[in-house]
């Protein structure tokens, strides 16, 4: 593929926007281990990062990919890695390292139907609480959730962004059929796109892991005989390994940087939320059924409104208590044994009664009958 | 006549944490030693990476440098990452024998494969020393350790002729009594390109010594000097010869095209397709 391009309209696969995406964000280092169904960004990668002067790099493992891309972020570049299950299950160790050291970096898990090795080439949204808590101790996700072509485009682009600002790892947290559906996408123009880069220190600046909520992020190799480490670490990078207060001070201000943005980080698309009696809250592939469900419902008079979530993680309680509020009953569909739907009725908070709707298997959606089915029959219950 | 050597003037005023006599307080101090020799005035052309285990403490946060201390296993793949993107700087790793070639196995043998340009440290003390003295892939056989009281059964995992078989530009090994030769071969390694691994055998007379019969570290240092074999004897005597010895030397010196190069060289004629 040549650029420059005359017109900004594709037609690409999934993983081939996410590629172009973490491009167009700056990403010029991406290293990985192939499983399907991600392997698509890797290979695109491997093509045109060289191309721009980045390196694309196969390693030996998903160990090794999340701990070189560490590496090539603490060395000044913007990073990123692609996998699915598995090879996130292996990821999670690094993942916490990335978050105790504060290494901007994208991790994209292109979910599919687990656990263990399942079905490896369908579809399953069964990583959603394992893209929050997969990694041991107190910790805060930032995950993203794609719903088309386009999104894994543009979310991919703020992954990058939300990574840097807050100098955190990012999950996009994609689905098979995202990554492998080809759709039309209006690829925005360079100088249109926001793009992010980490705060560097002023020369005097030493503090790059405290005092500010988001301390200033210098590379190796620069002059600042900086100190990473996974250790629990004072201000200036030197391990603390006893002492309480500095474990509380340093743990509970890189989980705050996160929740005390819950707001600028939320991304949701919602409709009809403040006069549905049936609510459905979704993300990803399953979100796309929830249009033609909820235009089906409103055909036949029932109220119907929806949220569909682009930001998962940290979670927008606000939103749902607001939908809990009118709505009577709250659907979950999701192509899982109930992940989101819990997480869903602890925002509720006894406001609405939450129902799930659940598919596994074959990577089949939950289809727009079934969804509606499922309207109809609340509402019926609901009288 | 150059200055005289000061370990200090390259470390941090923190106290190194290791036990009395530890083999790691004579690794951090010849390889400061070759690097005063080397004429550097700083380690501001260094930059350092470690896992977990006791020599991981070596260069992080001790030395007046860059260093990332990674996840157990790992600083392989962090220092890959290091490298490939800032290719001018001289990266280093530290790393126990757990750490190196436990845990982190996969990635020292392929990065000697790859041919990554950077000097890799292996502080072989035989035992995880941190965790209190378990048996390792390096411990000799029939050693007694937490995990193996009636001695281990398994046999030790020879790393410097594994760097070789897997590609290594340069692969050495020393103990802790070899201080003059181990210097001499930071300083070859340092002045080479190309996967580098320097394995030195170190003593642990808390963690390892004590269960396997040592009085201190002093015996565990005569134990190391009885038992060395130069590489060119070794060769004349055979495997049964060779058990319970430890073979010292320069096991291979040799240059090939780094990842760098050949990386570089790609992306050079990626970008030229892509103007074509």
């Amino acid at each position: 593929m040549k650029g420059p391009f005359k017109t900004n309209t594709r037609f690409w696969q999934g993983n081939e926007a996410c590629a172009e995406g973490a491009i167009a964000a700056g990403c010029r280092f991406f290293a990985g281990y192939p499983i399907t169904p991600s392997s698509e960004i890797a290979e695109h990668l491997s093509k045109r990062l060289p191309q721009l002067g980045g390196i694309a790099i196969q390693m030996e493992d998903e160990l090794a990919s999340i701990a070189t891309i560490v590496g090539a972020s603490w060395a000044g570049a913007k990073t990123m890695t692609a996998t699915s299950g598995p090879g996130f299950s292996l990821m999670q160790e690094g993942i916490g390292y990335a978050f105790m050291t504060e290494t901007p970096c994208v991790i994209v898990d292109v979910q599919r139907a687990g656990p263990s090795t399942g079905q490896a080439t369908k579809c399953g949204q069964g990583d959603i609480m394992q893209a929050r808590w997969g990694t041991h101790g107190d910790y805060s996700a930032i995950v993203l959730s794609p719903n088309s072509v386009q999104e894994m485009f543009t979310l991919t682009v703020r992954a990058f962004n939300l990574a840097e600002k807050y100098r955190t790892p990012v999950i996009l947290l994609a689905d098979e059929i995202n990554a492998h559906m080809r759709e039309q996408i209006a690829v925005p123009q360079a100088d249109t796109l926001e793009v992010v880069n980490r705060r560097k220190p002023k020369a005097s600046e030493r503090a790059f892991f405290g005092l500010q909520e988001v301390p200033p992020m210098p590379s190796v190799g620069e002059g600042f005989n900086i100190v990473v480490t996974g250790s629990t670490h004072d201000e200036y990078g030197i391990r603390v390994t006893a002492d309480p207060i500095k474990h509380r001070q340093l743990v509970e201000r890189l989980n705050s940087k996160i929740q005390n943005n819950a707001k600028t980080i939320a991304d949701f698309e919602s409709y009809n939320i403040d006069e549905c009696e049936v609510g459905i809250v979704s993300c990803g592939c399953t979100s796309r059924t929830v249009y033609e469900a909820v235009e089906n419902a409103e055909e036949k008079g029932i109220k119907t409104g929806y949220i569909r979530l682009r930001a998962l993680w940290p979670f927008p309680d606000e939103i749902i208590k607001k939908m809990a509020k009118t709505a009577a009953t709250i659907i979950v569909p999701e192509m899982n044994l109930k992940q989101l739907y819990y997480e869903v009725e602890r925002a509720a908070s006894g406001q609405a009664h939450v129902t799930p709707l659940n598919k596994i298997g074959g990577g089949e959606l939950i289809t727009p009958e079934e969804l509606l089915a499922k309207i109809v029959e609340v509402k019926r219950e609901n009288g | 006549m150059a200055e005289t050597f000061s370990a200090r003037k390259y470390l941090r005023d923190i106290t190194l944490p290791f036990c009395p006599g530890c083999g790691a307080y004579t690794v951090t101090n010849i390889f400061l030693k070759a690097i005063h020799e080397l004429g550097h005035e700083n380690l501001s052309k260094f930059i350092f990476c470690s896992g977990i285990g006791c020599s991981a403490w070596i260069p992080s946060p001790h030395f007046m440098a860059d260093s990332v201390h990674t996840l157990h296993g790992r600083s392989i793949p962090v220092a890959t990452g290091i490298k490939l993107i800032l290719p001018d700087t001289n990266v280093v790793v530290f790393g126990g024998d757990g750490d190196i070639v436990g845990i982190g196995l996969s990635h020292f043998i392929h990065a000697a494969r790859r041919n990554l340009d950077i000097l890799v440290i292996m502080v072989n003390n035989m035992v995880y020393g941190m965790t209190g003295g378990q048996v390792a892939p390096t411990t000799p056989l029939r050693t007694v350790t937490t995990t193996t009281p009636y001695g281990s059964y398994e046999r030790p995992l020879d790393a410097a002729r594994l760097a070789v078989t897997a590609g290594a530009c340069y692969a050495a090994r020393w103990t802790t009594v070899n201080v003059n030769e181990f210097k001499q071969s930071i300083k070859e390694a340092l002045n080479m390109h190309g996967f580098r691994f320097i394995e030195v055998v170190s003593q642990c007379p808390t963690a390892y010594g004590r269960r396997a019969g040592f009085k201190d570290a002093g015996e565990m240092l005569r134990w190391f000097k009885e038992n060395t074999i130069f590489t060119d004897r070794a060769e004349k005597m055979s495997e049964d010869e060779l058990t319970s010895k430890i073979v010292v030397g320069e096991f291979t010196k040799k240059q090939r095209p780094t990842l760098e190069e050949t990386l570089h060289a790609t992306i050079e004629e990626a970008r030229k397709s892509n103007e074509d």
